[in-house]
């Protein structure tokens, strides 16, 4: 019998630094039975949408390091309406501070994982908005 | 399906999640797909892990799109057998292609073989193959029964080692040396490559006497691309042997014979097992552990009910 696996694409936009945390939640994710792909650094948005189309998965996460949360998260979205897409999650993890939470949550993204978050909190919220 | 035969890539990502599930939603996509398909050439690319297999993929598709072909990609990661997550990794290395119309990729999970996605490449590989791509490329670690088989599925098999490590015997050993049509030695840039080289070559003098297709042996550095044009013509060569030896429609029609029996075993499966409830299951586990019955006569009746 096959169940349906839930598919999480994990990319890192930008151009700045390692993908070591991203690789920490890509493998905790896996270890949860979740299907991870996984593109590694220097993603454009454009690149990142056209993956999770071909791909079809179903949560989109961002690894953001770099201070430029805002302009990646609103071009990904952007781009996902573009598509015409509305059945994907978008979740950022990485170093948000506090007071632009919510900013992203109102321009659409699902959720926000600071450091550290533990990755069990994280697979709790993909089986929740993932009702697979 | 109307808008993925137009090259809409949201509708061929969403198909391709149909083909993944077995049943009923995806015999009659497949029912959609089968009279389109047989314009694309199938190759699979398999090799131990690391040997360089996805940055070739890499290169062989930017050289196809230099040609001006469409080139679909199905890259299969072993699936963990723990928790049934997997880490797909493959397209780290051909996300320049990831935004170019021609370009189609996906990853999948090999999900066990009882899982049966795996066993859904060949369906996916049909769909782009519909969708109006002119190559498909599936790639799978050559480790395991499962991922050979589907590489089997392709017109062009080529099997991919590196210096080093005594991979040749490994590969040898698991038996998979006797699919490729063509071998590669990739990281030809390291020691050892022309040894090898050389090895293979031996090899496979003394195991093809006499054959009609000699696969040949090419040195390859996939990071930079060395090789890749050699590699290519290869392929072309090998395709143009298959046509005019009457080996392709041989392999193709060995292909569908399968696909058949396979299809009949899905669906028997899918009427038998699954209607089968945990109780009645059970009820006939406990005749067999009481020795009343045993699980063919069981099985016969099963099937032999379902008239
Ligand atoms: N020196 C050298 N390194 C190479 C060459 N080709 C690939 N590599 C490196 O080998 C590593 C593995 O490459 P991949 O293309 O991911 O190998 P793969 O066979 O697809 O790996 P899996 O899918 O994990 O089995 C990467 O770090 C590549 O950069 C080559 O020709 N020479
Ligand atoms: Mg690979």
């Amino acid at each position: 019998m096959v169940e349906e696996r839930i598919r999480v694409l994990i990319a890192k936009p930008g151009l700045d630094g390692h993908d070591r945390g991203a690789k920490v939640v890509a493998r905790g994710l896996r270890d949860a039975g979740i299907e991870v792909i996984y593109t590694g650094l220097r993603q454009t948005p454009e690149q990142i949408v056209q993956t999770a189309i071909q791909e079809d998965v179903d949560v989109i996460g961002l690894s953001i390091l770099s201070g430029a949360h805002e302009y990646y998260c609103r071009r990904v979205l952007e781009l996902l309406k573009e598509k015409g897409i509305s059945d994907i999650v978008l979740i950022v993890g990485g170093v948000i501070p506090p007071e632009d939470v919510s900013m992203l949550k109102s321009i659409g993204v699902s959720e926000v994982f600071g450091p550290g978050t533990p990755i069990s909190k994280v697979v709790e919220f993909i089986r929740q908005v993932v009702k697979k | 399906m109307e808008r993925a035969l137009k090259g809409d890539f949201v509708a061929i990502g969403k198909l391709i999640s149909v083909l993944e599930k077995e049943g009923e939603e995806r015999r009659e996509l497949l029912k959609e797909i089968a009279p389109l398909v047989g314009k694309a050439y199938y190759i699979g690319i398999t090799g131990a892990p690391g040997v360089g297999k996805s940055t070739l993929v890499d290169k062989m598709v930017g050289f196809l799109r230099g040609e001006g072909y469409k080139v679909g990609v199905i890259a299969i990661d072993p699936s963990s057998p723990f928790s049934g997550g997997a880490f797909l990794g493959d397209r780290l290395r051909m996300q320049r292609h990831a935004t170019d119309p021609g370009v189609f990729i996906r990853s999948m999970g090999s999900r066990g073989a009882l899982g049966g996605l795996s066993k859904a490449a060949p369906y996916v590989a049909k769909l782009l193959d519909a969708c109006g791509f002119d190559f498909i490329i599936l790639e799978t670690v050559g480790a395991g029964q499962s991922e050979v088989d589907i590489v089997k599925t392709a017109d062009t098999v080529i099997i991919v080692l590196v210096p080093g490590m005594g991979d040749e015997v490994q590969i040898i050993k698991a038996g998979i040396m006797e699919i490729g049509d063509i071998f590669v030695v990739n990281k030809s840039d390291k020691e050892g490559a022309q040894k090898l080289t050389r090895e293979l070559e031996t090899w496979i003098e003394l195991g093809y006497k006499g054959a009609s297709w000699v696969p040949p042996v090419l040195m390859t550095i996939a990071e930079n691309g060395t090789g890749v044009d050699k590699l290519i013509n290869a392929l072309k060569g090998h395709r143009k042997y298959l046509l005019e030896s009457g080996e392709l429609e041989k392999r193709r029609r060995k292909r569908i014979a399968e696909e058949i029996s396979k299809a009949v075993e899905d669906m028997l499966k899918e009427r038998i097992v699954k209607n089968l409830n945990k109780e009645q299951m059970n009820l006939y586990v406990d005749l067999v552990l009481n020795g009343k019955r045993d699980p063919y006569s069981i099985a016969e009746e099963l099937v032999n009910n379902l008239y």
